[in-house]
């Protein structure tokens, strides 16, 4: 179902990636595939094949492989550190198995903690959006709270609050339900398709969860670090 | 913004643990504190030492000194010939020991712009005449006011009032074991007798204690006038000149000038106590070494402190580093964090180091030999401050500078993935 009117946010070119350690291995052999604006893409695959290493790959976090990605148009072959970060910063918001909230800083602070980052906006809009966003998620009355003080779910919400700060062009996630009970998981793939419907969010989800999957606009299936189906 | 992000990071972070913080800073306020003490005491007891003979030395002492021709007549009527002349048992010729023209020459030496002073000076030998005992001394005939402006002479006056010494004809300060030998106190009468056999009577009007009890047992001071009727000679004898220079360090080359325009012997007080100055150099050295090792010291501290925060940190730092902060943003956190630590401990420690200094200040220290002195002597040099503080922040950027780039190298992926 790829629609060529569509902008490319994300395109992946011959990218291939060995481990060396203890052996030489092709984690990874060719990936060609490319995501458009407002898709929702969940990639499956058995373990060790290799969907978590490719989106690492994709995430700018990985910048040991061959072959080329495009980050809205933008080749990210050869950029430095510093401007991979930024473009993490700014266009794409993660969201992993484990919530990684800083227990340092209350919930808002730690959504408000890339916008800040980015200082594109003042430290008050910043304020103003995070609540926005912790509004959709639901969880705007824990704003406040401390992350060990809340639960399991609701930390992965507010996850998905810091994920949405910058008003990311992508959103990534590896297994962001694989920690969550059943009525956790229902609640954060809700909200997963809500920001796909309602606000045209990109949207890359890595899972081995096929219910997850088969939910999602379009499955991408990986098996022995190749594409088997898109 | 950047920046204040970063710092409001590391402050969160430093607070997050901040008994192992406050070790660590306690650590840093220790060292300083006593790298500021040290120093303080040890350059407050070197300055002691160095004052007690040095304040009261003269920095250039021109005098004539009684010795042989140094252009012997042999020499000159054989000037031209091939052979060596020899000559023995050369005696000196007795000569005036008073400086010839001093009344010129002091005038003079007034009018230069490096002297900050001049005291003119008669050293003589007397015996002070106790019942039928003869006790060998020296008085020394002085300026009273200009030997104190320039030499601290009332510091050393322990009892009477040396202004006394010009008002009162005939009057003598005794060094105070002289005066416990000769059982004499203030208001009674001393007899001398000159080496030449002039015989005078001195109104005792003071004791002076210099510190050093050899010099107290045989020194007495006295005006110039009397100890020039006491030699029996005229109103412009004058045996030393004492020259108190602007710059200390210039007393060698205005020595070696002094002598040969004014013809006359000088010594310069580097020449004369060297000793004094290679002591108070090796003690500052010993203080220095011992206040830096403390610091570095302090600095391991913080290392291991922040090499611990960096392993218990390493999930924020990789989430950091996930949402868009860069490997030079993190080197940037852990190097405010150890800067704070260093900046805060270091001021404690200045703090601290004023406090137990002007607290040793107060310690009652009271020796025979040391009169003017009543508590332990502290130099308050603002230098050692500075020099801490500056020290302090070094220290404690080097502390943080390994760990931080280890933080900042830290690859996120690794972390995450290893869940």
């Amino acid at each position: 179902m790829e629609n060529k009117n569509q902008k490319k946010v994300l395109e992946s070119l011959n990218v291939t990636k060995y481990f060396h350690d203890p052996v030489t291995i092709k984690i990874l052999n060719n990936i060609n595939f490319s995501l458009y604006e407002s898709e929702f893409v969940s990639i499956i695959g058995k373990s060790g094949c290799g969907k978590s290493t490719l989106l690492y790959i994709l995430s700018t976090m990985d910048t040991d492989y061959e072959g080329d990605i495009a980050i809205d148009g933008v080749s990210m072959k050869g950029k430095s550190e510093k401007i991979l970060a930024q473009v993490r910063n700014e266009k794409i918001g993660f969201v992993f198995q484990f919530h990684y909230l800083l227990n340092e800083f209350s919930v808002l602070k730690n959504v408000m903690l890339p916008g800040l980052k980015l200082g594109k906006y003042s430290e008050k809009e910043i304020e103003h959006k995070a609540y926005e966003k912790l509004k959709i998620l639901g969880i705007e009355n824990e704003a406040l709270k401390m992350p060990n003080q809340l639960s399991g779910g609701q930390k992965q919400r507010v996850a998905i609050a810091r994920a949405l700060i910058n008003d990311p062009l992508l959103i990534m996630g590896d297994e962001p339900t694989g920690n969550l009970d059943k009525k956790n998981s229902q609640i954060v793939f809700d909200i997963f398709q809500e920001l796909a419907q309602e606000f045209k969010q990109t949207l890359l989800i890595v899972t081995h969860d096929n219910e997850f999957a088969a939910r999602t606009t379009r499955i991408i299936e990986m098996e022995d670090g190749q594409i088997i189906r898109m | 913004m950047n920046n204040k992000l970063i710092f409001q990071i590391a402050i969160s972070l430093l607070l997050a643990r901040w008994k192992q913080t406050l070790v660590a800073a306690i650590g840093v306020t220790f060292s300083i504190t006593m790298f500021v003490t040290l120093l303080s005491f040890m350059t407050g007891l070197n300055d002691l030492l160095d004052g007690l003979i040095l304040n009261r030395t003269a920095h250039v002492r021109l005098f004539k000194e009684l010795s042989i021709s140094k252009n012997q007549p042999t020499d000159l009527y054989y000037k031209n010939s091939k052979g060596h002349n020899f000559i023995r048992s050369v005696k000196p010729k007795n000569e005036r020991l008073d400086i010839t023209n001093s009344g010129a020459i002091i005038s003079t030496l007034q009018k230069d712009a490096r002297v900050l002073g001049v005291a003119p000076k008669i050293t003589a030998q007397v015996f002070y005449n106790v019942g039928s005992i003869d006790l060998t001394g020296v008085i020394n005939g002085i300026e009273p006011l200009e030997e104190n402006r320039l030499f601290k002479f009332n510091d050393y006056v322990t009892s009477g009032n040396f202004l006394d010494l010009k008002n009162i004809p005939n009057s003598v300060i005794l060094g105070k074991g002289l005066a416990e030998k000769m059982m004499v106190s203030i208001g009674d009468v001393v007899q001398v007798t000159t080496s030449k056999g002039e015989r005078l009577s001195l109104k005792v009007v003071g004791f002076f204690q210099s510190g050093l009890q050899d010099i107290d047992k045989v020194q007495s001071y006295a005006s110039i006038k009397t100890t020039q009727k006491l030699l029996g000679a005229s109103a412009n004898y004058i045996t030393d000149i004492q020259v108190k220079l602007k710059d200390i360090l210039g007393a060698p080359v205005a020595a070696k000038e002094f002598e040969s325009f004014y013809e006359v012997d000088a010594i310069d007080i580097q020449t004369a106590n060297s000793q004094f100055e290679t002591g108070s150099s090796v003690r500052s050295l010993i203080s220095y070494a011992v206040g830096i090792t403390l610091l570095i010291v302090a600095g391991f501290g913080i290392y291991n402190i922040l090499n611990m925060m960096i392993y218990e940190k390493m999930d924020s730092i990789a989430i950091l580093k996930a949402v868009g902060f860069s490997g030079a943003d993190v080197n940037k956190i852990f190097i405010s964090i150890a800067l704070s630590i260093g900046i805060f401990g270091g001021a404690m420690g200045l703090l601290g180091g004023l406090g137990l200094s002007s607290l040793i200040d107060q310690i009652p220290f009271n020796t025979d030999s040391l009169p003017t002195v009543k508590t332990y002597p502290i130099n308050y040099n603002p230098n050692f401050y500075i020099i801490g503080g500056i020290f302090s922040i070094i220290t404690t950027y080097f502390a943080g500078y390994f760990p931080a780039r280890k933080a900042s190298s830290i690859d996120p992926v690794i972390i995450i993935r290893g869940k």
